[in-house]
């Protein structure tokens, strides 16, 4: 499979990392060692470091960090700046709509099954319109490359993206370590994200707040794998990070215990799942939420971002109508690819997918982090028979979608520097405006010819530069 | 301030001041088990030693016999006492990073680091360490962090509830040293005065990394009454019971004034309260008081301030 390797054209090397080159080919040995065990340690004092769910171990483990950037001229990141802030309108439109009168699902252009009998569908919020009728907040579109001007949607996450701590640090520890880069490149700042984030979440401040706001990050605690960024995110937009715990309803608001007794909350950004939210009105049994949570939001006392139910825009079955919400709500065709799509739940598609699963990429429709998942071309005959199997006992589980060839970026291995395997999840806000900084999460798939891109499956990370004019 | 927040910081404090005194205990019982005639042997003193501490039950159960091995291992490694310097470490350090928001990246920094050294320490072979390595690899880190409290930190409320813990546990932890001394480890009345007794006093000092102080403050021998004093009643002497309580009331008393009117101050009253009993005493009166009965009201109503503290403040009011 041929791969579009995004620092050359033909035999030459692209404008934007033209400088990266020399750069990289005149570094000693022993220098990038020495840079990159500089890193790590960096990595490991300021204590980025994530767990992965059931695999045991170490919980302190770090993440690869590799310090060979990702650069996209401004040109190309203009196009995928409108793309992703098109693609956010319509997933909140979308949104607004099912919780209200359905035109999509009425004019048919979406089945009414999979929206109304979505787990994610949050019955509990139907006709409630949250402030300015935002419901995610912050939307991560995973994206990859298969040509110069080809990018494709692999996902949207619309609750709690995460990863955007280390688009911030990547860069931090890329300044603090190579400042003659950024001389030499003019390369955008990332650092004003949690500056616009603030602004975002207080823009969605609740009818019954009339001071400034109060936020709050809400964290299901510090054994959670994602800890370190909602406490990092808390610390840089100067917030409280609370816990469950700490907040109580009383009469019509939401309050946090503080030493000098109890403080009004406006605005929760919670890193928590909706079931999590509030035991009275989802999970008797949950010991993380705050009771009696729902009747404030619904009498609009606090805010919550994202919205419960917000989720049910981000499922895999109804990615494959992202582009119809596009035309639906905004009258434009959409500029970001989708993936073509087969749900086996179908028959046709069931029958295709059967036939063609050497060469498909097939997923669970509600797993995540490269688990349960199929890689059809790098896979062995058993493996994708043991797959069928599993797909046999539960068709409406899956879906599958063609092998991308995912573009490569030169990346530092044991030998030197390789072509390897790239994705990106830029963040974007949603509240009074749409904002989106110059600039994403890439994660690279470090072993050669993988596709995985996962942290939990070998996957690192690599920071993502958008060059100024 | 989030209440969880202040527990966070005063419970660090009080974790970091309690690793120390855990290293500070194996460098006493070693230094005594140096001295050569005892009646029971080396195994009384660290018995004696384990007592003072808490655990020495625990030890029993999980150890039973009594060498310089299992002791290291117990008082400094293991994570099933809950006062060993590893448990400590850890309890400071996960404190630190559930309240990340609060601290200076230095003062993190710090305490992450003493963390990843211990981790450190603990994959090496246990033959390649000694007990004085361990001692000052403790002191040494839990002063790093104790500095850059002190350099980088915001003089908030978060300085106050952190620098409470340090308090209230030095006064605790120099209370029960103190009482080991006498209570326990001298084996019989007719000792006091004896060399026995001066050499327990000098291990004592050096412990608290006192002994020189001790010199300067005093000069000449070394006397139960005026090490007792030094420890005690001497302002001057930076762990003793009046300095680290005096300490404890300043910062409860910058929480007051912070706080204003609205919050509730019995905390600041009860510690001062008993700072007044110390100050109107002298270290005859306490010999007539009986040391250990002395002590032993002391520890009881550190307790009760401690309580207090999480009354006023760490309950949030709800």
């Amino acid at each position: 499979m041929s791969c579009y390797n995004e620092m050359f054209e033909g035999d030459h090397v692209r404008e934007p990392y033209a400088r990266l080159r020399e750069w990289v080919e005149t570094m000693p040995d022993d220098f990038r060692q020495m840079k990159q065990a500089e890193a790590e340690a960096l990595f490991r004092r300021i204590g980025i470091t994530f767990a992965v769910y059931g695999e045991g171990g170490d919980p302190d483990r770090l993440i690869p960090f590799d310090m060979m950037p990702r650069v996209f001229e401004q040109a190309e990141w203009r196009r995928l700046e409108r793309g992703i802030k098109q693609r956010a309108r319509a997933l909140n439109a979308f949104l607004r709509d099912v919780y209200g009168r359905g035109e999509i699902i009425r004019a048919g252009r979406i089945p009414a099954r999979l929206v109304y009998q979505n787990d994610a569908y949050e019955k509990a919020v139907v006709g409630f319109v949250p402030p300015r009728g935002v419901y995610s907040h912050i939307i991560g579109i995973d994206l990859v490359r298969t040509a110069k001007d080809e990018f494709y949607v692999l996902e949207d996450n619309c609750r709690t993206p995460s990863g955007v701590s280390y688009m911030l640090e990547n860069r931090e520890i890329m300044m603090r370590m190579f400042p003659q880069l950024f001389r030499q490149n003019r390369i955008e700042p990332v650092d004003q994200y949690p500056d616009l984030l603030r602004r975002t979440l207080e823009s969605v401040a609740p009818a019954k707040c009339t001071d400034r706001p109060t936020c709050v990050i809400l964290t299901p605690g510090h054994y959670n794998s994602a800890y370190y960024e909602h406490s990092f995110l808390a610390n840089l937009m100067g917030v409280e990070l609370v816990e469950g715990q700490d907040l109580f309803v009383d009469g019509e608001f939401v309050y946090m215990r503080t030493t000098t007794g109890p403080k009004r909350v406006d605005v929760i950004y919670r890193r928590i799942d909706d079931t999590f939210l509030d035991p009275l009105c989802f999970r008797p049994d949950s010991m993380l939420g705050i009771p009696g949570l729902m009747d404030v939001y619904r009498s609009g006392g606090v805010s919550i971002c994202s919205a419960p139910g917000a989720g049910v825009a981000d499922d895999k079955a109804i990615y494959t109508f992202v582009p119809e919400m596009v035309r639906f709500y905004l009258g434009e065709e959409p500029i970001l690819n989708n993936v073509q799509t087969w749900t086996l739940w179908k028959d046709d598609d069931y029958r295709y997918v059967m036939e063609h699963l050497g060469e498909l990429v097939v997923k669970e429709v509600h797993g995540s982090g490269g688990y349960g998942m199929l890689v059809g071309p790098k896979s062995t005959k058993e493996e994708i028979e043991a797959f069928r199997a599993k797909i046999q006992a539960n068709p409406s589980n899956y879906i599958a979608q063609p092998t991308l060839a995912l573009s490569t970026c030169p990346t530092f291995v044991e030998e030197g520097i390789a072509p390897r395997h790239v994705d990106l999840r830029p963040y974007c806000l949603c509240g009074d405006r749409i904002e989106l900084v110059p600039g994403g999460l890439t994660r690279v798939a470090l072993r050669e010819g993988s596709l995985v891109v996962n942290s939990s499956q070998g996957g690192g990370v690599k920071d993502t530069w958008v060059l100024s004019e | 301030m989030l209440s969880r927040t202040a527990s966070n910081l005063f419970w660090m404090g009080r974790h970091l001041e309690r690793a120390e005194t855990a290293a500070r205990l194996l460098d006493v019982g070693q230094r005594i088990t140096l001295l050569p005639n005892t009646e029971a042997g080396y195994q009384n003193e660290w018995n004696s030693l384990l007592q003072a501490s808490g655990t020495s039950a625990l030890f029993a159960q999980k150890y039973g016999e009594i060498s310089q091995e299992n002791i290291e291992e117990f008082i400094f490694f293991d994570r099933d006492n809950p006062a060993s310097v590893a448990s400590c470490l850890e309890k400071a350090r996960e404190a630190g990073r559930i309240v990340r928001t609060a601290l200076t990246s230095q003062v993190w920094d710090a305490l992450n680091v003493s963390y990843q050294e211990l981790r450190r320490i603990e994959r090496q072979p246990r033959s390649k360490l000694d007990t004085a390595g361990l001692t000052d690899f403790t002191t040494g880190h839990t002063s790093t962090v104790r500095g850059a409290i002190n350099a980088t930190q915001l003089r908030n409320d978060g300085w106050h509830f952190m620098n409470l813990g340090y308090g209230l546990e030095r006064a605790d932890a120099t209370a029960r040293l103190l009482d080991v001394k006498y209570f326990v480890l001298l084996p019989r009345i007719e000792f006091v005065g004896s060399g026995l007794d001066t050499y327990q006093w000098q291990v004592i000092l050096r412990a608290l990394s006192a002994h020189r102080a001790y010199h300067w403050a005093y000069g000449g021998d070394i006397t139960a009454g005026q090490v007792a004093d030094f420890l005690i009643l001497n302002g001057e002497s930076p762990r003793s019971l009046i300095t680290s309580l005096y300490e404890a009331v300043w910062h409860l008393d910058g929480l007051v004034r912070r706080y204003g009117d609205g919050v509730p101050t019995s905390a600041r009253d009860k510690a001062r309260e008993v700072l007044t009993g110390l100050q109107a005493r002298q270290i005859d009166m306490i010999f007539d008081e009986g040391l250990h009965e002395f002590l032993s009201w002391f520890i009881n109503e550190l307790g009760t301030v401690s309580n207090l503290v999480h009354q006023d403040y760490l309950h949030g009011g709800a």
